[in-house]
């Protein structure tokens, strides 16, 4: 188990490491470099220039850029564009806003599809089953600031849920119960509107997943033994189905960024991805570097602890590594 | 959806007795042929799924619109969609444009606007029908780009891949090299590089195209690890086949039906893609007129206008939709394994 971990672990290692350089190509494989990206704006100075050619180096060759880079990376000193503050600094900033929202939503979507999922799968071909094939499908097809709109237009005026920003202005003097619910209260709809989408994929795979599992003989061994409709879809074949859906949770760290854009933006929501797409406006290079590949990083680490958690949690996965040697 | 189980079943059983009358010694003189070729077995069961049968119509109206739409609002201008008539602007669809307001090589066809006025008088439904060619083009051009790189790559990697470069296998490098890009958050990636590159609908395609291609290469280099083994393959190459030959016209067609649905699901999201684009800004732009720009552009008048916002939105929503229903009917038709089930 240790030796697997750790064959994982130096893998990913090389993988950062080519992320890295990939990420750090990506904005000088552009045609051009960056100090020239806009010549036609107004707003870039001739020292704007400078300063981004300083920044990169960019009369030195391609792999000191690189080193400079990942220099100033580790060492907390590569400062943004924009505003000139540390980049580590103002991304941990936004990534606290960004958790609370990345929690409820992702909350929401596993605790929502598997029941949906479940159902579908049990009833197969039911008018349960179409209908939320249907809605599901529905969701996953429309864009998502089309229907944010739409829901927005319709639940500010019925219930008067907040949908701009994290919180309210001027609630600083409130005593801290209220500044909570009132935080909590504006998470609601960026939440469920950012949820929606992963649900409705997430339902499908569980239906097929169910699917899969309900038509094999431990399955019909359990049914024929006596055990209760209950009992063997939960314990005998929900178990099973659950297996493939860990390594999932890898795929779920990167959404912090990558995912949130659009919502954050419709939300008003001083997040990760609207840092990513302000730095982007902005043409602030370091941020959009970095952003990149923090997500990158993150979704190394993501399928690692797929890697990790299935070898625990399958048995199969584990006898096999223990034969390995 | 769902609906095949019974006949999924009654089929199985037509085929086992095929078998058994082929290894019934007192037939042995006459080979039957099979009763239907694998294609016309999945049609059949394409068929028999109503979305997906629905959805199939939708996309053909879509590319009969399309075309109409590139020739009625390019060659032969019936439509123009860049007429700009201030006079008639925010009128509501079904309105007649009045003679008086706007002069007569000005006016609409048929003097009607069908779905009405934007904020500079121009006519939707005529700036919809040029929209739904480029907005059609962009998904079709990303997933045939998309497509070329996958399949090249998750082939080279399947049927060559013990092939050893110094140290490592063709395998080895162009799997890592796929897992790499998985790592990318792809969204964020496509908004940096497009807004890197000077705007332009071909590099919107393109950057579509480059950053999706992952999945097919997986499944491509499953399959052809897959096909490498089966009995045909290998008589084939024992019988002195090239590699060429062998690839293109044993393996390639054996390992197409999950590209098509792959394909099929990849123009939706790609449509999905620019119109998300669009919202932030970095979409296609002016003149062109796509799906994704109207709505972006409709958003800001969504209580004066609201038809500028809505008939986008659901045109992309109908679409969409109906490109993911077929794509699911095909999956559930050309996968045997589901099949029996």
């Amino acid at each position: 188990m240790q030796a697997f971990i750790l064959r994982n672990v130096l893998q990913r290692l090389l993988l950062v490491f080519i992320v890295s350089v990939l990420a750090h190509s990506v904005i000088h494989l552009a045609p051009g470099e960056p100090s020239e990206v806009d010549p036609a704006n107004p707003r870039m100075k001739p020292e704007d220039i400078a300063k981004i050619r300083e920044a990169f180096h960019l009369d030195d060759p391609l792999y000191m850029q690189y080193a400079y880079w990942i220099r100033d990376l580790v060492s907390g000193e590569l400062k943004s564009f924009k505003d000139s503050q540390p980049v580590m600094g103002k991304i941990w900033r936004r990534f606290l806003n960004s958790l609370p929202l990345f929690i409820c939503a992702t909350l929401l979507v596993w605790t929502l599809a598997f029941p949906t999922g479940i159902q579908a799968a049990i009833h197969r071909g039911a008018v349960y089953d179409r209908s939320t094939t249907f809605a599901a499908y529905t969701l996953i097809s429309v864009p998502g600031f089309f229907l944010s709109y739409i829901v927005i237009l319709w639940v500010v005026d019925l219930f008067g849920v907040p949908v701009i920003g994290l919180k309210t202005f001027g609630m600083e003097l409130a005593p801290p119960f209220s500044q909570a619910m009132d935080r909590i209260w504006h998470l609601v709809i960026p939440s469920l509107m950012s949820a929606l989408g992963g649900m409705a994929i997430l339902s499908r795979y569980v239906r097929s997943q169910m699917l899969e599992v309900v038509g094999q003989d431990y399955v019909r061994t359990a049914r024929a033994k006596g055990a209760t409709e209950d009992v063997v879809i939960y314990r005998h074949a929900l178990r099973n189905a659950l297996l493939p859906f860990v390594t999932m949770f890898g795929f779920l760290l990167p959404g912090l960024i990558g995912g949130s854009v659009i919502f954050e933006q419709i939300f008003a929501w001083p997040g990760l991805g609207r840092l990513g797409y302000e730095a982007i406006l902005a043409r602030d290079f370091p941020v959009i570097l970095t952003l990149n590949f923090i997500a990158a990083v993150l979704t190394l680490a993501g399928t690692l602890l797929s890697d990790i958690l299935y070898a625990v949690v399958d048995p199969r996965i584990r006898t096999g590594l223990q034969g390995d040697g | 959806m769902g609906e095949d189980e019974g006949e999924g079943g009654h089929n199985e059983g037509v085929v086992e007795n095929v078998s058994d009358v082929t290894r019934n010694p007192t037939h042995s003189g006459e080979e039957l042929p099979p009763l239907e070729t694998p294609w016309q077995e999945s049609f059949r069961l394409f068929r028999k799924d109503r979305l997906a049968v629905a959805g199939a119509y939708v996309l053909v109206l879509l590319l009969l619109t399309a075309v109409f739409g590139k020739v009625l609002t390019e060659w032969v201008v019936v439509f123009d969609p860049e007429v700009v008539r201030l006079p008639e602007k925010f009128l509501p669809p079904l309105t007649f444009s009045s003679p008086d307001e706007v002069p007569a090589h000005d006016r609409p066809f048929g003097g009607i606007y069908l779905l009405g006025t934007d904020e500079l008088g121009r006519d939707v439904f005529a700036r919809m029908l040029q929209g739904s060619f480029v907005s059609l083009s962009i998904g079709f051009i990303a997933v045939g780009i998309s497509l070329a790189i996958g399949i090249v790559l998750g082939g080279l990697s399947g049927f060559y891949g013990n092939v050893k470069l110094g140290v490592v296998t063709v395998d080895t490098l162009i799997m890592r090299f796929t897992d790499v890009m998985l790592c990318f958050p792809t969204f964020f990636l496509i908004l940096t590089v497009v807004a890197l590159l000077p705007p332009s609908i071909y590099n919107i395609m393109i950057v579509i195209g480059m950053t999706s291609w992952m999945g097919t290469a997986r499944f491509v280099r499953a399959e052809f690890l897959a096909l490498r083994k089966q009995d045909f393959v290998v008589a084939a190459t024992s019988i002195g086949a090239r590699d060429r030959r062998v690839i293109f016209s044993h393996m390639v067609p054996n390992a197409m039906a999950p590209v098509l649905v792959s394909a099929t699901i990849g123009v939706a999201t790609a449509i999905l893609t620019e119109s998300a684009l669009s919202f932030l800004g970095f979409g296609v732009q002016p003149p062109y007129a796509t799906w994704g720009n109207i709505l972006a552009d409709g958003k800001g008048f969504i209580f004066d206008a609201p038809w500028l916002f809505f008939i986008p939105g659901m045109a992309i929503l109908v679409v969409v939709l109906a490109f993911n229903l077929v794509g699911e009917g095909l999956r559930e038709a050309l996968n045997p394994k589901l099949r029996k089930r």
